[in-house]
């Protein structure tokens, strides 16, 4: 007989035999996922000490020059997340030998931790510490008092960190947090949203009394059609690339970290605040990015735990989430109950509009705060786009046992959306009329400021044309090919545009380079390499003859503590300078033209981009949906956008990020939901196996059409908002064509297989 | 997770041994599920036998016309192997439709016969589960189950199992073949998978050390058709929310043979026996499919949301019949 045996030099460790420290272990040490290379001397890391995400680790660092500094004029940073070569958080790897964080997450949804047994755990080989709120070092209390980790016993959610192993090893570390365990007082939990909930509280509403509600209601009851319907949609979680993940070391300086959330001045502040240290004293930075919008803007509590592990061993700490342990931990969209009541007169012009929405919320959360976190779906985008006479919103919340929500892709304005596209679909078809005639009659004047008047209609005209809507048979539920039944929707889309303030300098030098100095202090890969776009598409060069320059002196990472102070602490910060860019650049192609007639002056010029209340973009999206008779399986083989995009420099990126947009929202449509476990508490589907997402097959023709128009247009770099435009309206557009092409209306997201199976026509 | 063992073991007879000296052994296919499991708790082997590499990685011809698929057969060799997409188009379509091409290229099919359920809470080891803790209860019968069985589950587990491949060898009447500790023995897949009872741990009749080498499949009729039908909650890369597969052969009108089993419905694949029975010999129309359908899944029992699965199954079942007749017209 004759056994490989190569693969077991070292101990044999029996099962439950402990767990072999890596220093002892070959098998351990030299593992190349164990990271045989990390440490002093290894030879894998730059001079920064980022690893080297290429075999060929000298060619990277010749190139660029300092990580987060300067770069020498390339222009392939939109590459680096498809070779290979972006660096993120988890990567950074200080001198002194990393140690490893993972957190312990409270298995029950609400009650104390009693007791966490940390001695049987400690005497593990590999171990450093185990921390909970027994011997956690005190923090000041943040804002957030979801940061406030291990302070208290109380158990506000399932999932919610309660202990943390520190080992020196990931594995160890791993194999010791699930062996911890955990004493807990647990009490009955609620975390079932209803909108008759009895903890329920109005957060706020736009017009109570008698101008208000009830002349709503009056006009309701009065109006020749009058609907009154209820949407639901699911939790929604972020699933980024890169999971959440933190480096902190603590120097004789103060505390550094090296983190997965691009708002480093937003995460400097909460250090600051729980450590109780000036920010000047905390240096946060951010490299590149995989993970942004909700789901990592704001601090999340790996960024806390590696900072408080770190203090505690004396140690550089990394902490890395797993996927399951974000389901809990970096926030999701808030579960929504809409209840939408339209009134029109006999011609489909609305008289009337009710907007309740329910949102679910933390019993942590201050509910003086309002329903903020996930902005509500009430917000004013759903009144910009038609003209109804009498308006009465409310927005309900109701504390359960359940983590904090925060906003995700976009604020509440993409639910918001759905359930007012598809009531006003259900109100065409009440009516008698084609839904985009509909729309078009309650249009809001033209004049009016913010007014979706001309956006809007030219969207929904354009997209008919590119669509072919003209002719379309209104009939839900009478077209067939083969055994699939065939429909078409429609729905506006809107979302705000707001400019933070934002300046850029281009300057023309000797070596014929334009540089585009910004005081950001920091951007994703992408968003640089936008930039670079844009600027040569308004100057007219080639993207190798432009540089962006970013932060004061040099890079976040290569710069003094905190040089965020330029940027603003909203965590669009690092994606709101195309305007600027685009301002500067027009100025100096303007000035190139007189370069001639003033040889010697330097050419540089400046523009400031400041615009918080910017109105509105506008967006229409058509969809076509195919029904199997026999399964009820839904497919989208054509989505079309069309926006009012403006000026947009750089409109292949712009048409790429609208695609892009509008996949996640058919992804929220058709896929998307985060399982409650009533029982439990928390989320039972936590990984992207139970948790679907679109694939490539799901979406084969997404398509976006730009509009230059005059109105407000959408910074071409503001990649969250764009989000917020391409997915506002995709759900409703789906969910309308669904019904076109069965007559079944679907109210409550996903649409899956089994709303309508069984309800189909057999023959 | 823990510290294991790894070996990769160059014959039959050394696996053997391998798994057999070791309590806490296992085999080791592509790992694509197995790993994941040990990454979750689920599974924690104290040894892994490598077995993806025996030379038990062919599609090999019987004399008679039939198969034998080697127990490392990849999902995407199987799918794309010449004389299944001819034969058994049943079990090239089910092989096609297994996860990713990343899990195709991965996948063995001993593996995919094993791979153990979706069943959520099986996957979250901080909530009780009768298949991985007998005893501990069953949280899925009132919790979440909308993607779980609605036949032949037993109180204590109401599981699927999840494989694409066994579905379409059930229809195939394919044998396993099993080389143990007693010898080699041949089972088929019928009899493969256990009724869930009181003891949901062991989904199959495998004893410790038992070592799939290859799955048989019989001769081929001539004149027959196959088609495996598999739906999802996405268009692909997913798990089957249901699934059908069809032999059938249909001489002057009349049903002369028939096999059906169903996917995503039961603990194992189901055999719609009752909805063979009826059409055996009965005129090929689309009344005699829909009501043959009609009759199944035999005795279902659907949870409180997962009811939907049974116009679903009974809708895909008639109209793979009846484009399979078509076929043979
Ligand atoms: C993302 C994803 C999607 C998937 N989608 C699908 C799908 O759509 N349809 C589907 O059917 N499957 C799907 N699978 C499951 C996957 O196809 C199967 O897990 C795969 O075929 C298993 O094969 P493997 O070789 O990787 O098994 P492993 O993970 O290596 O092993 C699985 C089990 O089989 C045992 N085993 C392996 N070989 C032998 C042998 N020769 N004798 C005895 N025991 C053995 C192992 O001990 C283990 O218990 C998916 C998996 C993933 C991760
Ligand atoms: S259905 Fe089976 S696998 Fe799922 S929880 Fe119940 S016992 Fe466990």
């Amino acid at each position: 007989m004759h056994t490989d045996r190569t693969d077991r030099r070292g101990h044999r460790p029996g099962r439950g035999a402990g767990i072999p420290e890596r220093a002892d272990d070959a098998r351990w040490r030299d593992a190349p996922w164990n990271g045989g290379h990390r440490g002093e001397g290894a030879g894998r890391r730059d001079g920064n000490g980022w690893h080297r995400g290429e075999p060929d680790g000298g060619r990277d660092g010749d190139r660029r020059g300092e990580r987060g500094g300067e770069r020498d004029g390339e222009w392939d940073g939109e590459w680096d997340k498809v070779t290979g070569r972006a660096r993120f958080a988890a990567e950074y790897s200080p001198r002194a030998a990393l140690a490893y964080a993972v957190p312990v997450q409270a298995t029950i949804a609400r009650g104390e931790v009693r007791n966490v047994d940390s001695e049987t755990i400690l005497t593990l080989p590999g171990m450093l510490a185990v921390l909970w709120h027994g011997n956690a070092p005190g923090l000041g209390v943040p804002e957030d008092s979801g940061l406030a980790l291990f302070q208290s016993p109380k158990v506000a959610y399932r999932g919610q960190f309660v202990a943390a192993v520190v080992a020196e090893t990931l594995e160890t570390a791993y194999e010791a947090a699930a062996r911890v365990r955990v004493d807990y007082a647990a009490e009955p939990h609620d975390v079932v949203l209803r909108a008759d909930h009895p903890r329920a509280y109005r957060a706020w509403e736009d017009a109570p009394g008698e101008d208000g509600r009830e002349a709503v209601e009056r006009a309701l009851r009065e109006a020749r059609v009058s609907l009154d319907l209820t949407y639901t949609t699911p939790a929604y979680h972020h699933n980024p690339l890169e999971p959440h993940s933190t480096v902190a070391v603590w120097e004789d300086q103060g505390l550094v970290i090296y983190d997965s959330c691009p708002g480093a001045a937003a995460v400097r502040d909460t250090l600051a605040e729980l450590f109780t240290l000036p920010p000047s004293l905390v240096r946060v930075i951010t490299p590149d990015a995989g993970v942004g919008y909700g789901g990592a803007a704001t601090t999340r509590p790996q960024t806390v735990l590696a900072a408080i592990a770190a203090q505690v061993t004396g140690r550089p700490v990394q902490v890395t989430l797993t996927r399951r342990q974000m389901f809990a931990v970096t926030g999701y969209r808030t579960p929504l109950v809409q209840r939408v009541r339209l009134g029109a007169d006999g011609r489909g012009r609305l008289v009337a509009l009710g907007h309740d929405v329910v949102e679910q919320t933390s019993t942590t959360a201050d509910p003086a705060a309002g329903p903020g976190a996930a902005g509500g779906p009430g917000r004013p985008v759903c009144e910009v786009l038609y003209d109804v006479p009498l308006r009465h919103r409310t927005h309900t919340v109701v504390p359960l046992d359940v983590p904090a929500p925060s906003w995700s892709r976009t604020q509440g304005d993409l639910p918001g959306v759905f359930a007012l596209e598809s009531a006003i679909d259900e109100l065409a078809a009440a009516c008698g009329l084609d839904p985009i005639e509909l729309r078009l009659r309650n249009l809001p004047e033209a004049d009016r400021p913010g007014s979706a008047a001309a956006g809007l209609a030219a969207c929904l005209r354009a997209g008919a044309e590119r669509f072919g809507w003209a002719g379309r048979d209104p009939a839900p539920g009478v077209r067939r090919d083969g055994r699939w039944l065939v429909g078409t929707g429609v729905a506006a889309a809107a979302y705000p545009v707001a400019q933070s303030p934002a300046e850029a300098t281009v300057r023309l030098d000797a070596d014929g380079r334009f540089r585009v100095r910004l005081a950001a202090p920091r951007m994703r890969p992408e968003e640089r390499a936008a930039l670079t776009t844009i600027a040569a598409v308004v100057l007219g060069v080639t993207p190798e003859r432009v540089e962006i320059e970013l932060g004061g002196e040099g890079g976040a990472a290569a710069g003094p503590p905190a040089p965020a102070a330029a940027g603003g602490d909203e965590p669009e910060d690092v994606v709101r300078w195309g305007m600027p860019v685009v301002r500067a650049c027009e100025a100096l192609a303007a000035m190139l033209g007189e370069r001639e007639a003033h040889p010697g002056v330097p050419l540089e010029a400046r523009a400031r981009a400041d615009a918080p209340d910017g109105g509105h973009a506008f967006g229409a999206q058509f969809a076509e949906a195919r029904v199997n008779l026999d399964t009820g399986e839904v497919r989208v083989p054509r989505l079309l956008g069309v926006f009012t995009a403006g000026s947009a420099a750089d409109a292949d990126a712009l048409r790429a990020r609208f695609t892009g947009a509008m996949t996640l929202g058919l992804s929220m449509t058709l896929c998307e939901e985060g399982e409650l476990d009533e029982r439990w508490g928390g989320f039972l589907n936590q990984d992207l196996s139970h948790y679907l997402l679109a694939t490539f097959a799901d979406a084969p023709d997404v398509a976006a059409l730009l509009l230059p128009g005059d109105g407000p247009a959408p910074d071409p770099a503001e990649a969250d908002r764009l989000t917020g435009l391409g997915t506002s309206g995709t759900a409703a557009a789906i969910a309308n064509a669904v019904h076109h092409a069965t007559g079944i209306r679907v109210r409550d997201l996903p649409i899956r297989l089994d709303a309508l199976v069984g309800r189909l026509p057999t023959g | 997770m823990r510290p294991f063992d790894y070996e990769r073991p160059w014959n039959i007879d050394a696996a053997l041994a391998a798994v057999r000296d070791t309590p806490g052994a296992m085999y080791l296919g592509g790992g694509t599920n197995l790993i994941d499991l040990m990454r979750l708790g689920v599974l924690a082997p104290e040894l892994l036998v490598d077995v993806s590499r025996l030379p038990f990685d062919r599609v090999e011809e019987t004399g008679d016309g039939g198969l034998v698929i080697g127990a490392a057969v990849r999902s995407a060799d199987l799918a794309s192997h010449l004389g299944v997409r001819r034969r058994y188009p049943v079990l090239a379509q089910a092989a096609l439709s297994v996860g990713s091409a990343q899990i195709r290229n991965m996948g063995t099919v001993a593996g995919n016969l094993l791979q153990r359920t979706r069943c959520a809470y099986f996957t979250d080891v901080t909530k009780p589960c009768n298949k991985r803790e007998p005893g501990s209860g069953c949280p899925a019968v009132d919790g979440v189950h909308r993607n779980l069985a609605v036949v032949g589950y037993s109180p204590s587990c109401v599981a699927t199992h999840p494989s694409d491949l066994a579905v379409a060898f059930a229809a195939l009447d394919a044998v396993v073949r099993i080389e143990g500790a007693t010898g080699p023995r041949r089972v088929p897949i019928t009899a493969f998978y256990r009724d869930p009872g009181d003891d949901p741990r062991q989904d199959t009749v495998l004893e410790h050390a038992d070592l799939i080498t290859g799955i048989e499949v019989p001769p081929a009729g001539a004149a027959a058709h196959s088609a495996y039908r598999k739906v999802c909650d996405r268009t692909s890369f997913a798990f089957a929310v249901v699934s059908v597969a069809v032999v059938l052969e249909v001489t002057a009108g009349a049903v002369r043979d028939c096999r059906i089993a169903l996917g995503g419905v039961a603990p194992k694949p189901w055999r719609a026996e009752r909805a063979e029975e009826v059409l055996y010999g009965a005129d090929a129309t689309e009344e005699n499919f829909a009501r043959a359908a009609r009759t199944e899944p035999a005795g279902a029992r659907p949870l409180r949301d997962n009811g939907y699965k049974v116009p679903l199954v009974r809708n895909l079942l008639t109209r793979t019949l009846i484009d399979l007749a078509k076929k043979g017209a």
